[in-house]
């Protein structure tokens, strides 16, 4: 199992390939526009996003926002993605209905916590029902477990997404990302 | 809380919109939709029926996506305060291209006309200074209003913040489309993107 500490100055030791693999998927794809929250879990995707100067990266006050700045970008001829963590999606229910009403090919990539060894009681019941939430909400789930599927799940997501306008979300499992390491 | 010589929101609209030229114009859910349907529907206006707190968020994805168009977003005070935090997201981003506008008239009116905080101690253009939107102001009148307007056409010079107090009467609702996939289709179309 993968940890990550909490102390950021040791967060980015021994970099995993995943987000790399993330971040050419969306380059091929021609994605525009990165609204996100921060989030431990993406914190190596958005400093890639961060330094290409052909998307925009868009920091939150909350992940609702970034539905509806992804619904404008459409709007205006632009693809994007929602980078968010699973209790994020709690915040974003009610923006969901965009992703019905506009038909726009939304799509989110969510890091999981509440999972696999989680140490933090808050992060458990908005992480599981984060599934079910996206669900209910009229948007596709599909899961990556472990680092070697990661490329192909994100590759099939972004493909119905964008492809068949099919709002999808990728839930990154906390197996995937290792448990949040707490200490002193 | 009433005031005297308060605008009737239809007429600042009408104002605002004359000299639109290649404007993109997203209106709140409620009653600002309705003012901008009124004003004349057009194949560039983004009318919005739900999604509230939104409407600064998705013109903010248009104003990025196509910068060398004015960007306008015309919404409510109730609507604005839902999405007030959207105000610091615009203020990191700084689109030369957006406007904002809420016509404030210190009630939910599509509700039944609830007092908001807009008529009490919450201030919409503070607000938006805070978030460093610095161009940022308060009208009061037609006139100003009339001068106003073609500043929305610099690309460049913004983002702006414009809070109206408006009369809180409720007008007879002039009905937009409300079909989403149109009306997207529909700006897209207008800026040259086919429908997949």
């Amino acid at each position: 199992m993968h940890t990550r500490n909490a102390s950021s100055a040791e967060a980015v030791d021994a970099s995993p390939s995943w987000p790399e693999d993330i971040f050419s998927v969306l380059q091929r794809f021609d994605v525009r526009q990165v609204p996100y929250v921060p989030d431990a879990g993406h914190s190596q995707l958005i400093e890639r996003v961060l330094g290409e100067p052909s998307m925009r990266a868009v920091p939150l006050t909350t992940e609702e926002e970034g539905i509806a700045l992804l619904a404008g970008g459409w709007a205006g001829g632009q693809r994007g993605v929602l980078l968010m963590q699973s209790s994020g999606v709690g915040n974003c229910v009610n923006m969901f209905s965009l992703t019905q009403i506009f038909r726009f090919p939304f799509l989110t990539l969510v890091t999981m916590r509440g999972e696999w060894g989680e140490f933090n009681p808050w992060q458990v019941p908005m992480g599981s029902a984060t599934a079910g939430v996206l669900e209910l909400s009229g948007i596709k789930v599909l899961r990556a477990l472990h680092e070697n599927e990661v490329r192909e799940v994100v590759e099939a997501g972004a493909g119905q997404a964008y492809n068949a306008c099919t709002p999808t979300a990728v839930l990154l499992s906390q197996r995937l990302i290792g448990a949040k390491v707490f200490t002193k | 809380m009433s005031k005297a010589n308060l605008l009737e929101r239809r007429n600042v609209v009408s104002a605002l919109l004359s000299g639109r030229k290649d404007a993109i114009v997203v209106g709140g859910l409620g009653a600002s939709t309705y003012d901008i349907a009124a004003a004349g529907d057009h194949e560039r206006n983004f009318y919005l029926w739900g999604g509230m707190g939104g409407a600064v968020m998705i013109g903010l994805g248009v104003a990025l996506a196509q910068p060398k168009l004015p960007v306008v977003v015309i919404t409510g005070d109730g609507e604005m305060l839902m999405g007030m935090g959207s105000l610091a997201t615009v203020g990191l981003q700084m689109p030369g291209n957006l406007t904002i506008i809420v016509l404030d008239n210190e009630v939910y009116g599509e509700t039944g006309g609830q007092a908001s905080h807009t008529g009490a101690n919450t201030e919409l253009v503070g607000v938006a200074k805070a978030c460093g939107i610095s161009d940022a102001r308060s009208l009061a009148t037609m006139a100003e209003i009339e001068a106003f307007a073609p500043s929305m056409q610099d690309v460049s010079a913004g983002p702006r913040f414009v809070s109206i107090k408006i009369d809180s009467a409720n007008l007879e609702r002039v009905l937009a489309s409300r079909d989403g996939s149109y009306i997207v289709t529909r700006i897209r179309g207008a800026l040259g993107f086919s429908p997949i």
